[in-house]
């Protein structure tokens, strides 16, 4: 055991990896030598070499559409885009030929790509290095999405997404890349990808969150603690495929649900976790679901801490499911 | 700058010898006759959708030479990324007949299990990739199976198909542009037909030609007469040993002329002089062929004949079979969006096979209406 940061936690699931399985490769925009703007691919140029670690011209949908063409000659690309600000370029690429390979080629032709991009806000990035647009790629049949919030979860959701046989967009949390630390196993371990963890167990009302909102759901319950209201905190973990099954006897148990994303709140992937409790669990209800989100404004630069949900407006949230 | 424009078989009866591929009589009788079932492929395709008996169909007649010239040229190791224009790849490598017009039908037989348009055929079993109707995507992703292909120290060549309209599309800079940098082992073939749609060729670049193209990302363009079979051969087989060599990319610019309408849903002569159609006529890849063949001896003017007759049968027996085979089943719907199918879909499954108890779904879908 080692403490480790999540970003280093993905360092050493790619590591991992890399050395179980030599279909592995790397790729991105300053992954080779330098390691990764973040360091998330430190060390794994001096150790695989330039064959499975390749530093790529800045055009994304090379990269995704290169990664597509290793995945289905049978290697297993783990492509960076350096934010997930800068996906965009790709998004023909991920959503109209990654996502849909397998389908459209009646089986033939899978095309297992991990592709991890960092993403979220906190760390004073403005539009351009903060978004949480995860709900686009939830919203597209054929992907998996998976979040981590620990880093004991970064290695072994990477590494299992890495194994799995369909594409999967991992994205990382950036803001608690350095900030959170844990106790990570040094030996070989997975997490499955579908399921979701209980972050911390209570019977008064339910957060649902993941990534970086966790930590702000963790926050908002130790002080409702003070209060006496014993808050469930869910980390889904994974949006596609969804722990639907988690979420429901979360509701069942507490009545009460509050739904916690940073992205803007239309159409947001918490309007899924809601419908999904409004449709299933409507009679264990003992409160309208409530939802903390982003605004829907373009992400802000000097304004970040506005925007961005915190433990006091969760709190807020906890308190009109309580008192309703 | 516009580069010498390869040809072997003039228009006029002429053969430039030095150029002549030295190809066994088995080979060049097997190009020509895939010449000829690609056209009744294509003809046969066509009527089927004006009798309203499949949705939609992309004609490729002009093309021939394009399709088999460049798939001729290579070995059945390599791997081809076509685009939606070029079911000559697919019979060349060895796709029955039968299997395109299943996809034609999007019925239960089809290797894409009717889950796309028509003219979007597949064929793992030869090394073909699916097809996508987005433009030039399948450019970055032949490089990706070349990169792919050199880190396995696998000696295959990749060779993506597209047109004109593609030297457009941002995908084709990025996959040019890394196939340039990582001396990529791919082969890019632009069958400029000098008409997206209604697009000229004018209107998509102010560059000469797509060769030229090529300079810039740091690899040979070559421009070959796209209705000259063996010139289209040469040039591919030129470029993929060079590849195979691991002297990285080639662009091979066939120039030619699309002698139908983009689609069946297009009507060519809202924006096509007629003229210009009779002009190309004159220059029929495979009468050119048909002609070099008889000329040499290797093939009489009845063998000609019996090869066209042929073609018409097999075209109409692989139709009629395929009209006969019933869509696929509901349940395939769900499958093969995942390895497995998850717990989400296999609720929405069971919820629609409840629904479907109280009655079938309607078809209430126009045939394709553009």
């Amino acid at each position: 055991m080692a403490i480790l940061t999540v970003l280093q936690a993905v360092n050493a699931a790619l590591k991992q990896e890399m050395r179980r399985d030599d279909r592995v490769v790397v790729l991105g925009e300053d992954v080779g030598k330098n390691g990764g703007v973040f360091r998330a691919t430190e060390g794994l140029y001096d150790e695989f070499g330039s064959d499975r670690v390749l530093d790529t011209p800045l055009a994304e949908s090379g990269i995704i559409g290169t990664a597509i063409g290793m995945a289905l000659y049978g290697l297993r690309p783990v492509p960076e885009i350096q934010f997930l600000d800068f996906i965009y370029p790709a998004f023909d690429q991920i959503v109209n030929e990654l996502a849909k390979f397998r389908y459209r080629s009646g089986g033939q032709y899978p095309a297992p790509v991990v592709i991890r991009s960092p993403y979220g806000g906190g760390i004073r990035g403005g539009h351009y290095h903060s978004q949480s647009s995860e709900a686009y790629f939830a919203h597209t049949p054929g992907l998996k999405v998976v979040i981590p919030s620990t880093p004991y979860d970064a290695k072994g959701l990477l590494a299992s997404a890495i194994r799995d046989e369909d594409p999967v967009l991992f994205l990382e949390p950036k803001r608690i890349y350095r900030t959170v630390k844990a106790e990570v196993p040094d030996t070989e371990y997975t997490v499955p990808i579908g399921v979701a963890r209980i972050a911390r167990e209570g019977r008064s009302c339910s957060i649902f969150c993941y990534g970086a909102m966790v930590h702000v759901a963790l926050e908002a319950a130790e002080k409702a603690k003070e209060k006496g209201t014993e808050v469930e905190v869910v980390d889904l973990r994974s949006l596609v495929p969804l722990d639907e099954e988690a979420v429901l006897a979360s509701v069942r148990k507490t009545g009460r649900a509050v739904v916690l994303y940073e992205a803007p709140r239309t159409g947001g992937f918490g309007a899924e976790i809601s419908a999904l409790i409004a449709e299933r669990a409507l009679e264990y209800l003992e409160a309208p679901i409530v939802r903390v989100a982003g605004f829907d404004t373009p992400f802000p630069y000097t304004l970040e801490h506005v925007y961005m949900p915190d433990a006091r407006r969760v709190l807020a949230a906890v308190d009109r499911v309580m008192n309703f | 700058m516009t580069e010498a424009l390869l040809q072997v078989l003039g228009t006029d009866q002429t053969v430039d010898g030095a150029h002549e591929p030295a190809l066994a009589v088995d080979t060049l009788v097997r190009m020509l006759k895939t010449m000829i079932l690609v056209r009744c492929f294509d003809e046969r395709a066509l009527n089927l959708q004006r009798s309203g008996r499949i949705g939609f169909h992309v004609p490729s007649s002009g093309q021939e030479a394009c399709q088999v010239g460049a798939a001729a040229a290579l070995t059945p190791r390599d791997w081809v990324f076509p685009s939606y224009r070029e079911p000559g790849l697919f019979l060349w490598r060895g796709s029955a007949l039968e299997a395109l017009y299943n996809n034609l039908y999007g019925n239960s037989g089809d290797l894409a299990k009717g889950r796309q348009m028509p003219v979007h055929y597949t064929d793992r079993a030869h090394n073909v990739v699916s097809i996508s109707s987005p433009i030039a995507t399948q450019l970055p992703q032949a490089v990706g199976v070349a990169m792919a292909a050199r880190i396995r120290k696998d000696p295959i060549v990749v060779l993506t198909g597209f047109g004109d309209g593609s030297t457009s599309a941002s995908d084709f800079h990025v996959g040019a542009n890394f196939a340039g940098v990582y001396r990529a082992p791919v082969v890019f073939l632009c069958a400029n037909n000098q008409w997206a749609i209604s697009v000229p060729f004018e209107r998509q670049t102010a560059s000469a030609s797509v060769a030229i193209k090529a300079q810039a990302y740091g690899f040979p363009g070559v421009r070959v007469d796209g209705n000259d079979v063996l010139a289209v051969y040469q040039a591919v087989r030129d470029a993929a040993e060079r590849a195979r060599r691991g002297d990285g990319p080639t662009l091979v610019e066939a120039f030619t002329f699309r002698m139908g309408p983009h689609s069946s849903s297009d009507d060519p002569k809202r924006y096509r002089p007629e003229a210009l159609c009779e002009e190309w006529k004159k220059r029929d890849p495979i009468e050119r062929f048909g002609r070099y063949l008889t000329k040499k001896g290797l093939l009489s003017e009845a063998e000609v004949s019996s090869a066209w007759e042929a073609g018409r049968q097999a075209t109409a027996d692989a139709a009629r079979a395929a009209e006969r085979l019933p869509p696929p089943p509901v349940e395939s719907l769900f499958e093969d969006v995942y390895a497995e199918m998850p717990p989400h879909l296999r609720r929405q499954l069971d919820e629609l096979l409840e629904e479907r108890k109280a009655g079938e779904s309607v078809n209430t879908s126009q045939a394709f209406p553009l």
